[in-house]
């Protein structure tokens, strides 16, 4: 199994005690793409920190199992993780342009992450950046290689992003609102890149986004977070028949462009979701 | 377009030019007081570079641009920053990474000398669906969705006149992005607002905003009525696409 969680409670200290943000989770992830939808401020970016070990250092970490490829996450030394980060698994963060860095070109970033795990001069890494910013739908790579991030638009840095994580290769990818800021089309063929990764080189996906359409349709599970807990997980497919009742309440606030409301109803959150 | 409003916000043949690259080509709308303009279309169109000249983030432009009557040019009328808020696209870039929420909110009404500060800010955070507990928080201890809502917060804690809104729903669960997309629609029709708003997501477009611009590659190929986009009524390929392939995943 390439990810094992289970009991992992993640808190932080506020001046009224200890804040529980993630707690007693569990999922396995293999060779597959798992969704994780759920409540903003649910714990599903705190969750897929904390399998690489990047959390915040305020925060406290409980896991009964906490496991990449066997290699316990909690007890590694930073070595075995700095071999593990960017290298076997890459992570796609939210804000993907404040998780550049702003000093360096586009190409720079994408070319230096490509050397990290592979042999090649640095002409290669730079015609290898190139064309994987192609494979991401940048139109003019060229030019956005060439691009600090400042320069470029908001859907430009979430590709950057994920073409910076996928150079490596990487076994794993963590992927968090990966396509938020772009528009059906490059969606489309980012996702089609993905699953390419993961039915022909084994890769393990781990996707987490508000969209729900899209995570029935692309992923093979999904797994719902709400209030720091999993509360409901079923096939992708079955997400229409989803049976918890925060799950289904979701699925009735969507706008839909072919079915409009002239107002959209809003949930009301039954204390009983919290237990 | 109703002829009877007056025109809240006119863009008129705008230009940006990036160095050699040629980011907005000549795009043109207008909203009337009270209505709402969305503009959807490919990533790196130009949809945030129209934005942020008509923020006055950006003054090298050509063409002509006003707002609520006022002319943008060099010099701002004095209380432009207060009538005119944006909502950026990437939150954590617009809230200052030293400053509690608390702090980024109580701010604007220190400035314009607002009072009953504490009383607004508890309810624009009720407003905005954010807990209580996030009030004294810094960025940095809050989730993508939750530093969103504080960027939409602030736009509206100066109850601005029109509102600039990038992507404002793109970091939110479906139940906190009705909840906002609620509210937009009450503060129009209570204080007559003016949006105007980018967004990927078509039905979200569709859903506040009677009419819609189509950008592709720095132009505006395209603007119909929501009605006619719901409907499929589309001229542009740009926007049959765009349209098809959200009808197939919503
Ligand atoms: N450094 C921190 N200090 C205190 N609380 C934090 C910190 N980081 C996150 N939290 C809290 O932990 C909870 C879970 O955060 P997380 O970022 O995992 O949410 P999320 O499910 O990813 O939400 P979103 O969909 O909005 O991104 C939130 O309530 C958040 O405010
Ligand atoms: N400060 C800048 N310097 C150089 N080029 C820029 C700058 N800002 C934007 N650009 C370029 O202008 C083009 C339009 O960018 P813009 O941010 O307006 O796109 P967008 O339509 O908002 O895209 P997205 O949906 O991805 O946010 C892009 O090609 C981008 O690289
Ligand atoms: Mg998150
Ligand atoms: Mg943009």
């Amino acid at each position: 199994m390439l990810v094992e969680i289970s009991g992992l409670n993640i808190s932080f200290p506020t001046p009224h005690g200890m804040h529980a943000a993630v707690r007693d989770v569990s999922m396995t992830l293999g060779t597959e793409k798992l969704g994780i939808v759920g409540e903003s401020g649910s714990g599903k970016s705190l969750t897929a920190r904390a399998l690489l070990r990047l959390l915040p250092p305020a925060a406290v970490t409980r896991a009964d199992t906490l496991r990449f490829d066997g290699i316990d996450v909690l007890s590694a030394s930073e070595k075995q993780m700095g071999m593990i980060r960017g290298r076997r698994a890459g992570l796609i963060l939210q804000d993907p342009k404040y998780s550049l860095n702003p000093i360096m070109t586009a190409g720079d970033q994408i070319a230096e992450a490509w050397r990290n795990r592979r042999k090649g001069s640095r002409r290669q890494a730079k015609e290898a950046a190139i064309d994987l910013l192609a494979q991401v739908q940048i139109r003019d790579p060229r030019r956005v290689a060439d691009s600090y991030p400042h320069e470029l638009s908001g859907g430009m840095g979430q590709r950057v992003m994920i073409a910076m994580m996928l150079a490596p290769d990487p076994e794993l990818l963590i992927a968090d609102e990966p396509t938020s800021a772009l528009d059906a089309s490059v969606q489309a063929e980012i996702l089609k890149l993905m699953e390419d990764l993961v039915s022909r080189r084994n890769m393990g996906l781990m996707l987490i986004s508000h969209d729900l359409p899209l995570v029935g349709h692309f992923c093979d599970r999904v797994a719902v977070m709400y209030a720091g807990r999993v509360v409901e997980e079923l096939a992708a497919g079955e997400l229409g028949q989803a049976r918890h009742p925060y799950t289904r309440a979701l699925l009735d606030c969507m706008p839909s462009l072919t079915h409009p409301r002239p107002r959209l109803p809003v949930m009301a959150r039954d204390p009983a979701w919290l237990t | 377009m109703s002829h009877t409003r007056r025109d809240m916000i006119i863009v008129d043949d705008l230009r940006v030019r990036f160095g050699s690259h040629d980011a907005v080509r000549g795009v043109s709308f207008r909203v009337p007081e009270g209505s709402s303009f969305g503009i959807v279309g490919e990533s790196g169109s130009g949809k945030s570079t129209v934005m942020r000249a008509l923020a006055g983030l950006n003054d090298l432009w050509d063409g002509y641009l006003e707002i609520a009557g006022m002319p943008l040019g060099r010099g701002k009328p004095p209380d432009f920053f207060r009538r005119v808020q944006m909502v950026f696209q990437d939150p954590y870039g617009s809230l200052h990474p030293r400053q509690t929420v608390d702090r980024a909110l109580s701010e604007p009404l220190l400035v314009q000398g607002i009072g009953d500060i504490d009383r607004r800010i508890r309810q624009v955070l009720a407003d905005v669906a954010l807990p209580a507990a996030a009030r004294f928080r810094y960025p940095h201890q809050l989730s993508g969705g939750q530093r969103q809502r504080v960027a939409i917060a602030r736009a509206l804690i100066s109850e601005p006149s029109v509102l600039l809104l990038d992507e404002p729903t793109s970091a939110l669960d479906v139940s906190v992005q009705a909840e906002i997309l609620n509210l937009l629609a009450d503060l129009r029709e209570e204080r007559k607002l003016t949006y105007l708003m980018v967004s990927h997501n078509l039905a979200v477009v569709a859903h506040l905003c009677p009419w819609v611009g189509v950008m592709s590659n720095g132009e505006m190929v395209e603007i119909l009525s929501a009605e006619d986009l719901r409907a499929g009524r589309t001229r542009n390929p740009q926007t049959t696409r765009l349209r098809e392939l959200s009808a197939e995943l919503g």
